[in-house]
């Protein structure tokens, strides 16, 4: 069935639809993602909520689908843009097709876009929210609808609808989920940690309560400011004195609990080959990333500026001056991606109390 | 940490002539290592042994020593310069090796020099197959289970306990040179004697063979702070057993999903921090198919084939950022030159599939295994981009200028044949499995039984299928376009010809667009003035006003096109852009400098057809396109872009074709009274016999319809003729048989610069060997030393006289054939040739640049060369220089070492000296033929050859070479009062094979007849390594360079900068 992107600036991409069925227009924030391998895990990141995935690699879906690859139980792409999809998977452990898989989820994608030039319209225009309909519906009507469409509380569409506990006999770990990876629960858990997952609007005092040994603020979608609920909790967990982990919007909800500020950037950073450096060591990695805001503002007598982007110097990471707290804007848990930075999580649990151990 | 403040010379080591293993990337790699290393300050002395590259160019670094890569002279180039700073990890396998040998041999630490980026101790665990997996065990990365083997017995121990098959492979050399897979005991104990005699320390690795896995490689960067990127992973659609460098290659991987990748590329970091690279490290590693396991193959701590395949895959430059680590700099103070402002600590991402087809050199080697295994036969290879995994495996297809042009079947084989072709790789195994497809095998039964991923045999049906719907009229243009089918295929398929399907195109607006390669998939603008084409979709290349140039390039390395063309094409890019003119490259070779994509203002990544060129210049509107440097792939595209209405550039088309028509030729130089072989064209076996008696035997015959010497041969009797025609040549009226007379005498050689009024001839090169051994196998000598002045002067005469009426503008390369006084024209090509690198550096007339600026209208004159009646032919330099041929016959299994008008070498070297005799001897001792005082020659002599062949025999026993002989040559030998052992042929096979023989000087028995005793003593040596001449002038000259005198470094060594100051001063400019 021929479908179009119409992005609110006008901005036509017409294409084949598949997966998902187009029954109706559907709106959402257009995203590239440039990494190469790692579809699954793109579509299954709760942090793409409400989003249109734009991948820049063409050829998407070579080796199928398997359950085990999913990073949460289901895909949360608002829509799935490629170039040329597979359909012929082949991988031994495939458990069936990329089409059958977006089809079974209702997730609705396009193929035969000239994703190249998608994204360049992306990096030259900024992030833009976008409508995919049938070929026969108005332009006019799509760019309208795309430009007027608002994402709405995406944390509360992709976190737990109530706490859960896995693992060990190690030190517990809570994780406050906004949108939680399953690699970070698998992370903590393979280094013997006892995980409690808790809903991302649960209070610092229900969270102390579980009396953790160290928390953790997982990523998730959409703009941190917006989480004034959560911005609080954070900020009373740090004046406990818990031992703290942000990663991407844990971390950016972290800078603003410390008095700091997010700003959106231009196209954000969505792929798995995002440079970063540590500034005291100068050793740098390659890392996962999938976010549209940056931290900015940070006051140096809260807290230290730990990595930057080596390729447009945003802030990278944080350590909370004289608190056991810090956080990574990248991806530790990868997933897709490379596992550079793995060893924050045994950095984390290495220093949370000895007796807890 | 900034470059090292204590380093202020650094030596590099390029990698030679030109093998098969070891091609033109390491020209590239060197090429853009010296331009770094300058970049930061440094002065770079260069020390290679190969004149056709441009990493030796006089521009490349401050000293260019183009000296033999001998411990012997690169201590004395070492002596000489005192360099802090040794770069071993750019030039190879033989650049590593002689590091290695410095090393050993203490040179290293007697003038102070350290080895730069990765150290020794690391490149040893890396190269040392003992000390490797010793590493990897310690780290707990898998290896195969294997054994270390020096001797037999051990082999077959090893053999006994895990079975067969098993894959040896010997430690230290090119290419898995001596390698193989052994399926039978028998098969064991040959490949294990050959390996443990190829490699330089007598050690192979037996190992559990892994045949079927996929084969994945990583190409990784890490520098002294332990920062590590992987530019780029590559998966090979040949699974494990077939050597990589004979794969198809595909990158990025297409069938890992995202733990495999990123558990293999977590694997290659941990191997790379264990080895401790500073630079460039590619890693291999198998995975099995079905399961999580994997095992490491190997790792190759330099630049590599597989780094400049990375680094044209992504745009990422390996060499330049792997030498700027060395000296010290971080990948994070590196500066990324693609964005020009963030660093060279990124991995690049693709939006693209990149593929890579291998150039096998079967077409010329008739008689040798084309089956593909552990040891590399490619001599080249091609890349191919596009957005579809189709389009890329066709451009692809069509760029190995092979007559294909697109998936068709080699040969009508019955299907039990197709089906056993399928299953045993060889070259043309991508074709079968199309044809086996088309024949209904389904994608899964092939899989099974070829260990091909069936998602790559999948995408080779999805060709197939769009072919059925072509057939029938159901596939659409744009879509039969985006998965890569030419015009030509399209117009084959249902008979509307090619030129139909173009204008089909044109009128319904299917054109291709060209993206950019950026690295970065789009994320970031970028600048990189690099191309491919991909059809429906937006167009990045936008218009440029400046007026531009396209040059078209050579296409892949292959037997009698190699590097000197890429070198041309260079070059001529190089001229365009210092006369003010945009240039434009198209080719298709991802080894070379000429796709590096700083090296001309735009290039295109693209096949160099006819379809493929004009697509390019219907974009780019050139005011003009050069054919006359890419080779004759490129001349070849003259008529056709002609006349489509382009302009092409000097030499008019129409001049090259009456250079390249036989007849039209022939009329040429009877116009002029040149003289030239009498001869003609015959259709038939009577027609041929004909001639034959007219012109008198030995006649040199070869089709038409090839060129470059391709299947030509020396018949020297009526029985030989018979033969040729029977058995090697179809001929018809419309493929004719060219029987010339054989002229046994000087062969010479002239590259020229013409401006269409004058002729600029640098010098002129005179060959040792007598004709009948192609030029491209003979060693060439500059300046002729037996050449009396008036034959130069007729020579010259000739020349000029040849371009005038053929109005050559441009360059011009003539062959001539001198007997006594009279001088004979053997052929002209309207083109650069082979030997204008070489005499560019030998007379410092830049040759290239001084026809780019003839065909920009500038005229000798004009650019400063005084050219008297018309020529300008500079006087004889201070000093005599060689080039001399270098075979890959290792590698070639069944090829016979005979030289002949076909030729067979695949790189060159050079030697330079005060006299004719140190020339030859440096450049003996560069291509591995300089054998010791005290060795042994065995000589072998046809009948004919005997009286001749005593005084080469006396010759080299003065150079005091012990001699043993075949009993009827032994017999000649004991007459004239040599003495020499007698040996049968089974017993002269036998002492080959126990090394007891150092040279073995064979003539040929007969013309086309080949002798089996001969031509297996010939491979046997050839498999052990003991270098064979098959021309008594060849061995004179050996002779006389072991006469010459001094020890093995006799003479300081020469930098090039040395001689072109001496040139430049008699170079006769005015």
């Amino acid at each position: 069935m021929r479908a179009k992107l119409v992005l609110e600036d006008g901005r036509v991409f017409e294409g084949e639809a598949f997966g998902g069925e187009l029954t109706a227009p559907i709106c959402g924030e257009v995203v590239f993602n440039t990494g190469m391998t790692g579809y699954q895990e793109v579509l299954t990141d709760p942090s793409y909520a409400g989003q249109m995935v734009v991948m820049t690699y063409p050829l998407i879906g070579n080796y199928g689908i398997r359950a085990a690859d999913s990073e949460s139980v289901r895909p949360h792409v608002r829509a799935f843009i490629v170039s040329d999809p597979c359909d012929t998977p082949s991988h031994w452990a495939s458990e069936g097709g990329l089409a059958d898989y977006l089809a079974e989820n209702g997730i609705v994608a396009l193929a035969g876009i000239d994703t190249r030039a998608l994204t360049k319209h992306l990096r030259t225009k900024g992030t833009l929210r976008g409508a995919i309909g049938l070929l026969g519906v108005d332009a006019q009507d799509l760019a309208d609808a795309a430009e007027a469409w608002q994402p709405g509380n995406l944390v509360a569409e992709v976190t737990t609808p109530e706490a859960y506990s896995v693992g060990g006999a190690g030190p517990h770990v809570v994780v406050v989920d906004f949108g939680a990876k399953r690699n970070i629960i698998r992370s903590l858990v393979a280094l013997g940690c006892r995980v409690t997952v808790v809903p991302a609007d649960t209070d610092a005092e229900t969270v102390l309560a579980l009396a953790p040994d160290g928390v953790i603020l997982s990523n998730g979608p959409g703009d941190p400011e917006l989480l004034t609920q959560a911005r609080a909790c954070v900020k009373t967990l740090l004046g406990s004195g818990v031992p703290l982990f942000g990663i991407c919007l844990g971390h950016q909800l972290m800078a603003l609990a410390l008095g700091g500020r997010t700003s959106k950037m231009k196209f954000g950073h969505h792929g798995v080959n995002h440079p970063v450096q540590e500034l005291k060591t100068g050793r740098a990695y390659v890392t996962t990333q999938n976010h549209e805001y940056a931290v900015t503002d940070l006051d140096p007598d809260v807290a230290e500026i730990t990595h930057k982007n080596l390729n447009d110097g945003t802030v990278e990471g944080l350590k909370v001056l004289r608190r056991p707290a810090f956080s990574v804007q990248f991806h530790p848990e990868a997933c897709p991606g490379p596992g550079d930075t793995a060893d924050l999580f045994r950095e984390f649990v290495a220093q949370l109390p000895v007796a807890a151990r | 940490m900034p470059v090292r403040s204590d380093l202020k010379t650094v030596m590099v080591i390029g990698s030679g002539p030109v093998v098969i293993g070891q091609a033109a990337e390491f020209d590239y790699a060197g090429t853009q290592a010296c331009v770094a290393l300058r970049e930061e300050g440094l002065r770079v002395v260069l020390i290679n042994s190969n004149p056709d590259t441009i990493m030796t160019d006089g521009e490349m670094a401050d000293r260019v020593y183009l000296e033999p890569l001998t411990v012997e002279s690169a201590e004395a180039v070492i002596a000489r310069e005192r360099p802090q700073g040794l770069v071993a990890t750019l030039g190879g396998q033989v650049g590593l090796n002689l590091a290695v040998a410095l090393a050993d041999a203490g040179v290293l630490e007697r003038y102070g020099v350290e080895v730069l980026g990765t150290r020794l101790a690391g490149i040893r665990k890396a190269e040392d197959r003992e000390l490797f997996k010793a590493t990897m065990q310690q780290i707990g990365e898998p290896v195969p289970e294997s054994r270390i083997v020096h001797v037999m017995a051990e082999a077959e121990e090893f053999a006994a306990a895990i079975g067969l098959p098993l894959i040896i492979r010997p430690a230290y050399t090119l290419g898995g040179s001596g390698g193989g897979i052994a399926g039978t005991p028998e098969e064991l104990r040959e490949i294990v004697r050959r390996g443990l005699r190829m490699s330089p320390i007598g050690q192979v690795l037996v190992e559990r063979s892994l045949y079927g896995w996929k084969e994945i490689e990583y190409e990784v960067m890490r520098d002294a702070g332990d920062r590590c990127i992987s530019v780029c992973n590559m998966e090979n659609l040949d699974p494990v057993g077939v050597h990589t460098g004979d794969s198809i290659v595909v990158a990025p991987s297409q069938t890992l999903n995202d733990r495999d990748y990123q558990r293999l590329r977590a694997a290659a970091f941990h191997i790379v921090r264990a080895i401790g690279v500073q630079g460039g490290c590619n890693v291999q590693l198998a995975l099995d198919p079905a399961s999580d396991r994997y095992f490491v193959i190997e790792v190759n701590p330099r630049v590599s084939r597989s780094s400049a395949l990375a680094s044209k895959a992504t745009g990422y430059p390996i060499a330049k950022v792997a030498a700027k680590i060395a000296v010290g700099l971080g990948l994070d103070e590196i500066r990324n030159p693609v964005t020009g402002t963030t660093t060279a600590f990124f991995e690049p991402t693709l939006d693209y599939c990149v593929m890579k087809i291998p150039r096998w050199p079967f077409d010329k080697f008739a008689s040798a295994d084309r089956r593909l295994g552990t040891q590399m036969k490619a001599t080249g290879e091609v890349m191919a981009i596009d957005r579809t995994f189709e389009g890329a495996l066709q451009k692809a297809v069509r760029s190995l200028d092979i007559g294909l042009d697109g998936l068709a079947a080699p040969e009508a084989l019955p299907d039990p044949e197709l089906d056993h072709a399928v299953a045993h790789a060889d070259d043309r195994r991508l074709l079968y499995l199309a044809e086996a497809l088309r024949r209904g095998r389904t994608v899964d039964e092939l899989a099974r039984r070829t260990g091909i991923d069936p998602w790559f045999v999948r995408k080779i049906s999805n060709i197939v299928e769009a072919e059925a719907e072509i057939l029938t009229g159901r596939l659409d243009l744009s879509r039969a376009k985006r998965l890569g089918f030419s015009d030509a295929r399209l117009g084959a398929l249902p008979g509307a010809g090619e030129a139909a399907i173009r204008r089909m195109r044109s009128r319904t607006g299917v054109r291709p667009s060209y993206k950019m390669v950026d690295t970065c998939a789009a994320e970031f603008e970028a600048t990189t003035p690099y191309f491919y084409s991909a059809y429906g979709g937006e167009n990045e290349a936008a218009p440029d006003p400046r007026p531009c140039v396209v040059v078209l390039g050579s296409g892949p390395i292959r037997i009698g096109q190699g590097i000197e063309f890429d070198y041309g094409s260079v070059h001529a890019v190089w001229a365009l852009r210092r006369a003010g003119l945009r240039a434009v490259i198209i080719n298709n070779n991802p080894e070379t400098v000429s796709t590096d994509f700083s090296t001309a203002d735009r290039l295109y990544f693209e096949p160099l057809t006819f379809e493929d060129v004009m697509n390019v210049i219907e974009v780019e509107q050139p005011v003009g396109v050069l054919c006359q440097f890419g080779g004759q792939t490129a001349v070849n595209l003259a008529v056709p872009l002609h006349g489509a209405g382009v302009q092409v550039l000097g030499t008019s088309p129409e001049g090259m074709d009456r250079a390249e028509d036989r007849g039209l030729f022939e009329a040429v130089l009877e116009d002029l009274h040149i003289s030239r072989p009498a001869g003609g064209a015959a259709s038939s076996l009577e027609e041929a016999e004909v001639i034959a008696a007219r012109v008198d035997f030995p006649v040199l015959v070869r089709p038409s319809y090839v060129l470059g010497g391709r299947a030509m041969e020396i018949c020297y009797d009526a029985d030989d003729l018979r033969a040729y025609v029977q058995g090697a040549a179809r001929v018809t009226p419309e493929h004719p048989l060219l029987v010339d007379q054989y002229v046994p005498g000087r062969e010479v050689e002239v590259d020229a610069v013409s401006d269409g009024g004058s002729v600029l001839i640098p010098g002129i090169l005179e060959h040792v060997e007598r004709a009948g051994v192609h030029s491209g196998d003979s060693i060439a000598v500059y300046p002729p030393h037996s050449l009396s002045a008036g034959v130069r002067a007729q020579i010259a005469k000739q020349t000029l006289d040849l371009a005038r009426a053929l109005g050559i503008v441009g360059l011009l390369n003539i062959q001539f054939v001198v007997d006594g006084g009279s001088v004979h024209v053997l052929e002209l090509n309207p083109r650069s040739s082979r030997t204008v690198p070489f005499m560019t550096k030998v007379t410092g007339v830049p040759m290239v640049a001084a026809a780019v600026r003839a065909v920009l209208r500038e005229s000798l004159e004009a650019q400063g060369y005084h050219c008297p009646d018309g020529i300008c032919l500079p006087p004889d330099p201070p000093f005599v220089a060689c080039k001399m041929p270098v075979f890959s016959w290792a590698k070639l299994h069944d090829v016979d070492t005979a030289l002949g008008p076909e030729m067979k070498s695949t790189g060159e070297v050079m030697g330079i000296g005060p006299t004719y005799a140190e020339a030859l001897k440096k450049g003996f001792q560069a291509c591995g033929l300089a054998v010791g005082a005290g060795a042994t020659a065995l000589v072998a002599l046809a009948d004919r050859d005997k009286a001749e062949g005593v005084l080469v025999a006396r010759a080299l026993a003065r150079a005091g070479m012990r001699l043993a002989a075949t009993p009827g040559t032994a017999e000649s030998l004991a007459e004239a009062g040599l003495s020499a052992d007698a040996l049968t042929p089974e017993q002269a096979l036998e002492a080959v094979r126990a090394g007891e023989v150092q040279l073995f000087v064979n003539t040929l028995t007969r013309g086309r007849q080949r002798d089996r005793d001969g031509f297996r003593l010939r491979r046997a040596a050839t498999e052990l390594g003991v270098p064979v001449l098959t021309s008594l002038d060849t061995a004179a000259a050996l002779a006389l360079a072991l006469a010459a005198e001094g020890g093995p470094s006799a003479g300081s060594p020469w930098a090039l900068q040395d001689y072109e100051v001496s040139m430049r001063s008699g170079a006769g400019r005015s």
